[in-house]
């Protein structure tokens, strides 16, 4: 791509920014010397802050560790674990219904103790869990975003009846009850549908709904980007050169618009992962015997006097992941921040 | 000669919408009934206050807009009502330099990409590739062909402007019109750039349309010059007579506020005009005469009859009733008009009573100069 630079790549580098007041502050960077000249996008400029904001690494730690543990669920159950719908009545007092031993039957075995009543394993059930979190999270803020990005982009672009029209749609959106209509839509749910098993239907539906209601929140912001954007000059300078509509939206105005919709997805996941949480807790989640967090804090309602720690571990688990979605979303938006990054 | 663009009557009016059906209610009339020519290898320096419509007359002539009214030929086509399409092979021979060297380039685009641009938009393919052609074009603007790759934000306001220009440049254009290419800049850099401009223009034979607000740029460059106040040309003339003898008596107060670099001049120049009031709104502009409102030698004539734009002496076109270093020179139809329109009420909106005053040098200059150099970017 660059033609090598001999001698001058350093000289040059610090030469070139002279008066820019704006010149981002790794001057270590541009000096690596007898490279040839090659820019440095917004993108890694962004990633060296990035990698500078302790908190945004540690949450994106976390956020990778619990990936993995998704993706590899089965394997590390295998490795620590129980299956996890396997009942395990040996370790449940028969009298009380709450597991033998203290702290929830925490033991060798049982990494994380076992339900109270039928002894299921924890560990395997927080571990599955995880990827019905991730899974519905991932997938609603991608379909969200989708949806947002497009909607919002035209409403912006092309202004006029059509941005009017769209921006009601939104408010709409954001004014209805999404969680009476989610319960409500889940209760007529069929147990099959276009080759989906029952928990695979309530997952799709899950997605769906928080993925649709979701949208008008990223459209919001992407309008307003668009709307700003449009009147740039170098939109002008596009069109002068004699761009349609078309190659403006795609070359000139969606790069400009990835970093806020990076942003916003990302904190979006936290959100996805609490409502999910909350849906499954309202039973309006996915079906048991699959594990969800928010369903093993709605069964140990029923325990948490005899047994809290069953309550406390799923809801651990909630706190821990939004937090660290939470720490690595804000890193990515202070990385991104426009006013740095022009 | 042919001229290379011809403008006949050209009027931009922005609808102003209001209430829940968007019924129009009004328009600022920001570029209201233009007539010039640009000839071949010539510069004409467009000037004017802030508002006045010199940048909206900018992008009519590139048609990023589309004029309400009027005619815009370029080599004798007609292009003022031609869509993305229509104009895109035009596009190649009509380019623009944009005023703020950090809103027009994509801060997501390497610099290879925006000037490599021109090419991939018009399906052009440079002789010896892109890439050779795009570090031909920033070696020729004066930048480091090296910086291909680099990102407009490492670069600073002097050298994004150089960029904007090779990218005007990239497609051999005929006719640039640059929209106040330099106001933005640091005064060191302006020269530069302004010189940048000069020398291309010998180079490749452009044609330029130079709008700017600074009138010693302006006559730096231009050949031509045309006066625009509230979307009308008051006054085109070539530079020297514009400069020496204006005959308008806005220009003439435009000229009584370049400020005088040489102290041990200052007081040869005696005779400061300072205009009172504002700009009227361009939404209802005063009638018969737009100036008559701050003009210090209004008359009934002037608030009910526009003057027409005419050639008053060779070279010199005026649109004015009363017009100054007028020695000789009639102004026949306005005599003529005097007795039709005589017997019309005159307009009530009363003219502030201004006057010539040659004032004391430091707060007039600083004011007249406040007025006619303020920063402005209409539409934005």
């Amino acid at each position: 791509m660059t033609a090598p630079l001999h001698e001058t790549s350093a000289g040059e580098a610090t030469a070139t920014v002279d008066g820019a007041p704006d010149a981002p502050g790794t001057p270590d960077k541009s000096g690596s010397g007898g490279k040839a000249i090659e820019g440095r996008s917004p993108w890694k400029i962004a990633w060296t802050r990035l990698k500078r904001d302790k908190l945004a690494l540690a949450g994106a730690f976390v956020v990778i560790f619990l990936i993995l543990v998704a993706i590899f669920a089965p394997v590390i159950v295998g490795l620590l674990g129980h299956p996890p719908d396997e009942f395990h009545e040996d370790q449940i007092d028969p009298l009380f219904g709450t597991p033998i031993g203290s702290w929830g039957g925490i033991n060798g075995d049982f990494l994380l103790g076992v339900e109270p009543v039928n002894g299921r394993d924890v560990f395997s059930r927080i571990v599955y869990g995880a990827r019905i979190s991730l899974l519905v999270a991932f997938l609603a803020a991608v379909f969200a975003v989708f949806l947002g990005t497009i909607l919002g982009i035209i409403a912006g672009y092309f202004g006029g009846w059509i941005d009017a029209a769209l921006s009601r749609v939104m408010d709409v959106m954001l004014a209805f009850p999404q969680l009476l209509f989610t319960i409500a839509l889940v209760s007529v749910l069929p147990n099959e549908l276009l080759g989906l098993d029952g928990s695979g239907v309530r997952i799709a539906a899950l997605v769906l709904v928080i993925g649709f209601f979701g949208w008008p929140y990223v459209g919001r912001i992407v309008r307003g980007q668009t709307l700003s954007l449009r009147n740039r000059e170098y939109v002008e300078a596009a069109q002068s050169l004699g761009a349609g509509r078309f190659y403006i939206l795609r070359r000139e105005l969606l790069p400009n618009l990835i970093a806020p919709i990076t942003v916003y997805a990302t904190l979006m996941i936290p959100t996805n992962i609490l409502t999910e949480a909350a849906l499954s807790f309202l039973g309006a989640g996915v079906k048991p015997p699959t594990a969800s967090w928010g369903q093993m804090l709605s069964t140990a309602i029923t325990t948490y006097e005899s047994d809290p720690l069953f309550m406390v571990i799923p809801g651990l688990a909630i706190f821990i992941t939004v937090l660290a979605f939470n720490l690595f979303g804000d890193g990515v938006r202070d990385a991104l921040d426009p006013k740095g990054s022009r | 000669m042919e001229p290379l663009l011809k403008v006949t009557g050209l009027q931009k009016h922005f609808p102003i919408r209001k209430g829940l059906l968007q019924r129009q209610t009004g328009a600022v009339k920001a570029v209201d009934g233009l007539d010039f020519e640009v000839y071949p290898g010539e510069t004409l320096g467009v000037v004017g206050e802030s508002g006045c419509g010199k940048s909206t007359m900018g992008r009519l002539i590139t048609r990023l807009l589309e004029p309400t009214g009027g005619k815009i030929e370029f080599q004798g086509t007609d292009i003022s009502h031609l869509g993305v399409a229509g104009m895109r092979p035009l596009r190649r021979d009509v380019q623009m330099i944009f005023q703020d060297p950090y809103g027009s380039l994509n801060p997501r685009h390497t610099v290879g990409s925006i000037v490599s641009a021109p090419f991939k938009l018009q399906g052009v393919e440079p002789e010896g590739g892109v890439k050779k052609e795009v570090q031909r074009l920033l070696g020729l603007v004066g930048l480091n062909p090296e910086h291909y790759n680099r990102y407009p934000h490492e670069f600073s306001g002097g050298q994004r402007q150089r960029i904007g220009i090779a990218r005007a440049l990239a497609l051999k254009p005929k006719l640039v019109v640059a929209d106040e290419p330099v106001s933005a800049l640091d005064v060191s850099i302006q020269a530069q750039v302004v010189n940048l401009l000069d020398d291309l223009q010998d180079e490749l034979g452009l044609t330029y349309v130079f709008i700017a607000h600074d009138l010693s740029v302006v006559r730096h460059v231009s050949d031509r010059i045309a006066v625009m106040y509230l979307g009308k040309i008051v006054e085109l003339a070539d530079r020297k007579s514009l400069y020496e003898s204006p005959m308008h008596p806005y220009t003439k107060a435009l000229m009584s506020a370049v400020p005088v670099p040489d102290p041990r001049r200052r007081g040869a120049k005696s005779e400061r005009i300072l205009l009172q009031g504002d700009v009227p709104s361009p939404i209802a502009p005063p009638p018969g005469c737009r100036f008559h409102t701050r003009c210090w030698k209004a008359t009934d004539l002037c608030r009910t009859q526009e003057p027409p734009l005419l050639e008053l002496r060779p070279g010199q076109r005026v649109a004015c009733h009363h017009p100054e270093n007028a020695e000789g020179v009639t102004v026949p139809e306005a005599r003529q008009s005097v007795d039709v329109t005589i017997t019309k009420k005159p307009e009530p909106a009363e003219p502030e009573a201004t006057e010539p005053e040659p004032e004391a040098e430091a707060t007039a200059d600083a004011k007249a100069e406040a007025e006619v150099k303020k920063d402005d970017a209409p539409g934005e």
